[in-house]
């Protein structure tokens, strides 16, 4: 096969691939809220409650904190 | 929970948005004054070779990108980086001390690639003129900023890192692959033995080199005028207005769909040259495509001020950023339809390209850093603003100035274009390109007016910033969202 035509079906090919993920994503953002997995609406409050002594809206559990006395 | 004597730590922030003001201020004034060069060429001469119109557009250029927009851009992830990762720079003095030496390593770096442009070294790459010893200078850099990012991240009190987190974290990963492989050079007196030492010559050759490079320049453009852009207005839009942004499900949606669509898009720039012709049709369709993800990302930004938009009638930094977010879906549209072939053979190398350019960066990049800035302002000092008025009088002015150098620039590029086109009945050219130039003087000295109000604009806004710093109110606690002013 020419390598022109090859490096154009290779393109044509990640572009498809590309496209499959990128629906593949979009699918699996709604399903998992729908199956009440995930919740990501909730994550538009991290710009809002943003102090340093606000509550995290999903914590670390810091090994460090176990850790230290 | 964490201990309350820590506080964030806004030092470098504040740094950066001192050299945002000052960069800006430099780097447009140039600008404007290249502007009234094009229009009365006489100005070309007042300062020798120094203030020739080829030595000082690069200047330009490179200052409001790199100066100005960087500047902007790390103030803001110093802010914004610590409020939503939960963590104080405060609390490792290594990533504090990173930061510092980011800072002064910039600003180093900047003085010597505006003295180093000045003096007419440069690799004569648009957007990547800084010759090898300044390269490697920028990766240092960015390698800092990179620890920084990657080194707050790894002591976070918030699991998941917010949309905005993905914009920085892009932007950093993005520049740094495109800089590296488009600034591939080969300094001559280390291969030689001869000539200036600071003289390179690109790895790449003819056609290749070409692409490369436009690969880089509209990806420049993508992750330093873009990316972290969107991550400002998707912290300080919903922080002053107080509501969450409308669909984090869209925000990442639009994340993936730009990262994916943008890398392809540069081959527009090289429409009708040398380059395989299946990439220009390529670089024409996913600049089209590139309309969903970036209208995606604009529309959640205007959808969140939903049901409250008498904000934008009393709060003038609200103002800015919805302006803002309507010029980016401006500019992301025209940018398109400028990538179609028909309307390429038309826009190409016409005023219509820096029409297009200026009302993304002044009115989506310029006015998004200017209302980052004075919503960090208060939160720094524990100041209010120092008056809503000036900062009102700001955006009017500014605001008609970019609708006067769109304008000029829109009616300037389409004339210019079919003159350059149109032949007479035997398909001789009907014009000379002096007739064009004579044609378009009054539109150049109305862009050169234009960009005249938006300069203005910005001392009004340093002043504005300076007296905020100064002598306005003091604030008994930091603000929560909208930015307090006095009027």
């Amino acid at each position: 096969m020419d390598i022109k035509l090859l490096q154009g079906v290779m393109y044509f090919g990640l572009i498809v691939f590309l496209t499959v993920v990128l629906y593949g994503y979009i699918f699996h953002l709604y399903r998992s809220e729908k199956r009440g997995e995930r919740d990501y609406e909730k994550y538009g409050r991290m710009a809002l409650d943003d102090e340093l002594t606000s509550t995290p809206v999903e914590p670390i559990e810091e090994e460090r904190k176990k850790e230290s006395p | 929970m964490q201990n309350p004597a820590i506080e964030y730590d806004y030092t470098v922030a504040r740094w950066f948005s001192y050299l945002a003001i000052l960069f800006g201020i430099l780097g447009m004034g140039i600008g404007v004054w290249i502007a009234f060069e094009l229009a009365f060429p006489e100005l070309n001469y007042v300062g020798g070779e120094y203030t020739l119109f080829s030595r000082l557009r690069p200047i330009h250029t490179n200052v409001v990108a790199y100066g100005f927009t960087l500047s902007g851009i790390w103030a803001t992830w110093y802010y914004v980086g610590q409020r939503v990762l939960k963590v104080s720079l405060a609390e490792s003095k290594f990533l504090q001390g990173v930061a510092k030496l980011h800072f002064w390593l910039y600003f180093v770096t900047a003085l010597l690639a505006v003295i180093s442009l000045l003096a007419r070294y440069t690799t004569s790459k648009e957007y990547a003129q800084f010759e090898w010893p300044l390269d490697i200078l920028v990766v240092i850099i960015w390698v800092l900023w990179g620890i920084s990012i990657f080194g707050l991240i790894g002591i976070r009190r918030e699991k998941t890192l917010y949309i905005s987190m993905w914009y920085y974290i892009a932007t950093f990963l993005g520049v740094a692959m495109l800089y590296l492989f488009n600034n591939m050079e080969v300094p001559t007196y280390l291969v030689t033995g001869m000539g200036d030492p600071l003289h390179s010559v690109s790895m790449y050759a003819g056609t290749n080199d070409a692409m490369v490079q436009w690969w880089f320049g509209h990806n420049a453009v993508a992750f330093v005028f873009t990316v972290p852009i969107i991550a400002m207005i998707y912290y300080y839009l919903p922080k002053e207005s107080g509501q969450p942004v409308y669909s984090y499900k869209l925000s990442l949606l639009s994340f993936w769909g730009l990262m994916f669509v943008y890398l392809w898009a540069g081959g527009h720039h090289l429409i009708y040259s040398t380059v395989p012709d299946w990439m220009q049709t390529m670089g024409s369709i996913f600049s089209v495509i590139l309309i969903l993800p970036s209208w995606g990302s604009a529309l959640n930004m205007l959808l969140t001020m939903k049901g409250e938009w008498h904000q934008l009638k009393e709060n003038p930094l609200i103002k800015f950023m919805v302006l803002a977010s309507t010029f980016y879906m401006l500019s992301t549209l025209e940018g398109p339809i400028q990538s179609i072939k028909s309307v390429n053979a038309l826009a190409h190398f016409t005023d219509w390209i820096p029409g297009h350019v200026h009302d993304g960066t002044l009115g989506w990049v310029g006015f998004m850093i200017i209302a980052a800035i004075m919503h960090m302002a208060p939160r720094f000092f524990k100041r209010e603003i120092y008056s809503k008025k000036l900062l009102e009088m700001q955006f009017w002015l500014q605001t008609t100035g970019i609708v006067l150098y769109f304008s000029s620039m829109w009616i300037a590029g389409i004339t210019q274009g079919m003159m350059w086109r149109a032949v007479d009945q035997y398909g001789n050219l009907a014009y000379s390109f002096i007739d064009t130039v004579t044609v378009l003087h009054p539109y150049y000295t109305l862009r050169g007016i234009g960009g005249l109000f938006y300069f203005i604009g910005l001392f009004m806004w340093a002043y504005n910033f300076y007296k905020t710093m100064k002598a306005s109110r003091e604030l008994e606690k930091e603000p929560a969202f909208a930015s307090p002013m006095a009027a």
